[in-house]
């Protein structure tokens, strides 16, 4: 299976390629895609530079112009798609229908990806992207179980890639409404999860608070884990209770699970993580690039050694191994 | 619920100790220099920053007696260095070997910050911009040292690799090989 990893800066790109991604994926620095955080992504010569040092070691880049374009706006977002081709990219991955519509009428040359943004999470889907937009493989949401991913793929020639390490989202795939309400700004528009110009930290003699617009949305002892700045992993008191309300502060972590997810019919494993740094893409990839080593020689599965880089210092396999519904 | 959580190396005590009663202003001199070195060696760095390199950033080591202000300036950075609280726009706080792991790439910073190990307060988008500007620069403090060494460059090459495996900090960036 191919390992989709990803890079925030170019440093990051080549750090991911040299630890054996077989793909990366990145962005412009602006507003067309979805990790729009300060000091992070690619300018158009440094992308062009990426995609030669990738191709040169044999690995893939695919560009995310997975932001939803603004009305009046959607030049930027044509040239983005424009440029990703002119660089050389493998790939772009989209979730607009607007600009799917024109990326298949004006760069029918250019692979396009459905970004899990777009939350496609039935074979019928799949199947209306590939034949309207010429779609080659979509990024499934992480809402879906191991059968429920089966089930799809037993239905459709289309590629699926999910995700097996990283952050995760309760909402639909980053059409989240709390961190729009707390700053204004939005993760499918502006291409901003919980801006950093919008987080405070406190530090008040070890007992850590992190606001997010103003609202404080966690607070924690010496002892315990940093708080997450996004709504959706704030631990609030109402009444007697104090928990986290919409989700715990986990990361996603299904390397166990590598093996159904190839029974499954998966193409591809995506790791989360544009924002982090080259130093955990470097671990991550790694330690991925093992596990499917592992498992097409048929050898037992590596002890993953990734605790440490997640959220809270937890991980969940999430939706993969659904107990509820 | 540490249990997970990299297990930084503390700064010794006594050399630590002995920065109480060394006098500042030729190591800050020294520092400086150093900085500008990085900077004019390190353009595109400045360039990721963007508007936030015209913010003062707080440095603060936690297991030194000093505190560094580090104003980037927009290529042209200036560096001071005191035994009191400095203030700035944006502080970042944790173990010399953090900060410096985090230079060198060996340490994740959210990594870090969940954990504890690291602190930050102030413009967090200021820090999160310094962060991404320096994991992408690929710096190398004991390369760049060693270069500014001329003739004692081997002598400081030898000071430094023999620091580095006594105390486990990343003084220098580990260049990785393909793997596969």
């Amino acid at each position: 299976m191919e390992i989709v990893c990803p890079a925030g800066t170019p440093a990051s790109l080549r750090a991911a390629v040299k630890a054996g991604a077989h793909t990366v994926y990145c962005g412009f620095a602006d507003e067309t895609n979805a990790r729009n955080f300060p000091g992070l992504n690619f300018d158009r010569d440094e992308m062009r530079e990426g995609v030669k040092f990738a191709h040169d070691h044999g690995a893939k880049v695919l560009v995310a112009i997975n932001t939803y374009p603004r009305a009046g706006a959607e030049a930027i977002w044509h040239r983005a798609v424009a440029d990703a081709e002119k660089c050389g990219v493998d790939a772009v991955i989209l979730a607009d229908l607007g600009l799917l519509a024109y990326a298949a009428k004006h760069h029918p040359g250019l692979r396009r990806h459905l970004s899990v943004q777009a939350a496609a999470a039935n074979a019928d889907m799949l199947n209306f992207y590939a034949s309207e937009f010429g779609v080659k493989r979509v990024v499934l949401p992480r809402v879906l179980s191991v059968p429920e991913i089966a089930a799809i793929n037993a239905e459709t020639e289309v590629e699926t890639e999910v995700f097996v390490f990283g952050g995760l989202c309760v909402m639909a795939e980053g059409r989240c409404s709390l961190s729009s309400y707390a700053t204004g700004l939005s993760p499918n528009m502006n291409g901003v999860c919980s801006p950093a110009s919008h987080v405070e930290y406190h530090d008040d003699h070890g007992a850590l608070s992190a606001k997010l617009g103003g609202f404080t949305i966690h607070k924690v002892g010496a002892d315990e884990p940093a708080p997450y700045p996004t709504l959706c992993k704030g631990c609030f008191s109402a009444g007697d209770a104090t928990g986290h309300l919409f989700e715990d502060p986990v990361s996603l972590n299904a390397e166990k699970l590598i093996p159904q997810l190839a029974k499954a019919g998966v193409t591809a494993l995506k790791i989360e993580g544009r924002q982090r740094s080259r130093s955990y893409v470097a671990q991550v990839v790694r330690n991925f690039r093992a596990a499917v080593e592992a498992q097409a020689a048929g050898r037992p599965m590596p002890e993953g050694m990734l605790a440490q880089l997640t959220e809270g210092q937890a991980a969940t396999a999430g939706a993969y191994k659904k107990t509820w519904r | 619920m540490h249990d997970h959580a990299v297990q930084l190396p503390v700064f010794p005590r006594l050399p630590a100790f002995a920065l109480r009663g060394l006098p500042l202003t030729p190591i800050a001199l020294a520092l400086g220099a150093f900085a500008r070195r990085l900077a004019a060696r390190h353009p595109s760095m400045f360039k990721r920053l963007g508007d936030y390199g015209t913010l003062r950033f707080v440095l603060d080591p936690t297991d030194l007696p000093v505190t560094l202000l580090l104003e980037p300036r927009a290529g042209n950075p200036r560096l001071r260095l005191s035994r009191k609280p400095l203030a700035g726009d944006a502080r970042i706080a944790g173990p010399l070997s953090g900060l410096l792991g985090m230079v060198h790439g060996a340490y994740d910073g959210d990594a870090l910050f969940f954990s504890r190990d690291l602190v930050i307060e102030g413009d967090t988008a200021a820090v999160l911009a310094l962060r991404n500007a320096i994991d992408d620069a690929e710096l190398d403090l004991a390369a760049e040292a060693e270069a500014m060494s001329g003739p004692f460059a081997p002598q400081v090459k030898r000071l430094i690799g023999l620091a580095e495996t006594k105390t486990g900090v990343a003084l220098s960036r580990h260049e990785e090989e393909p793997l596969w």
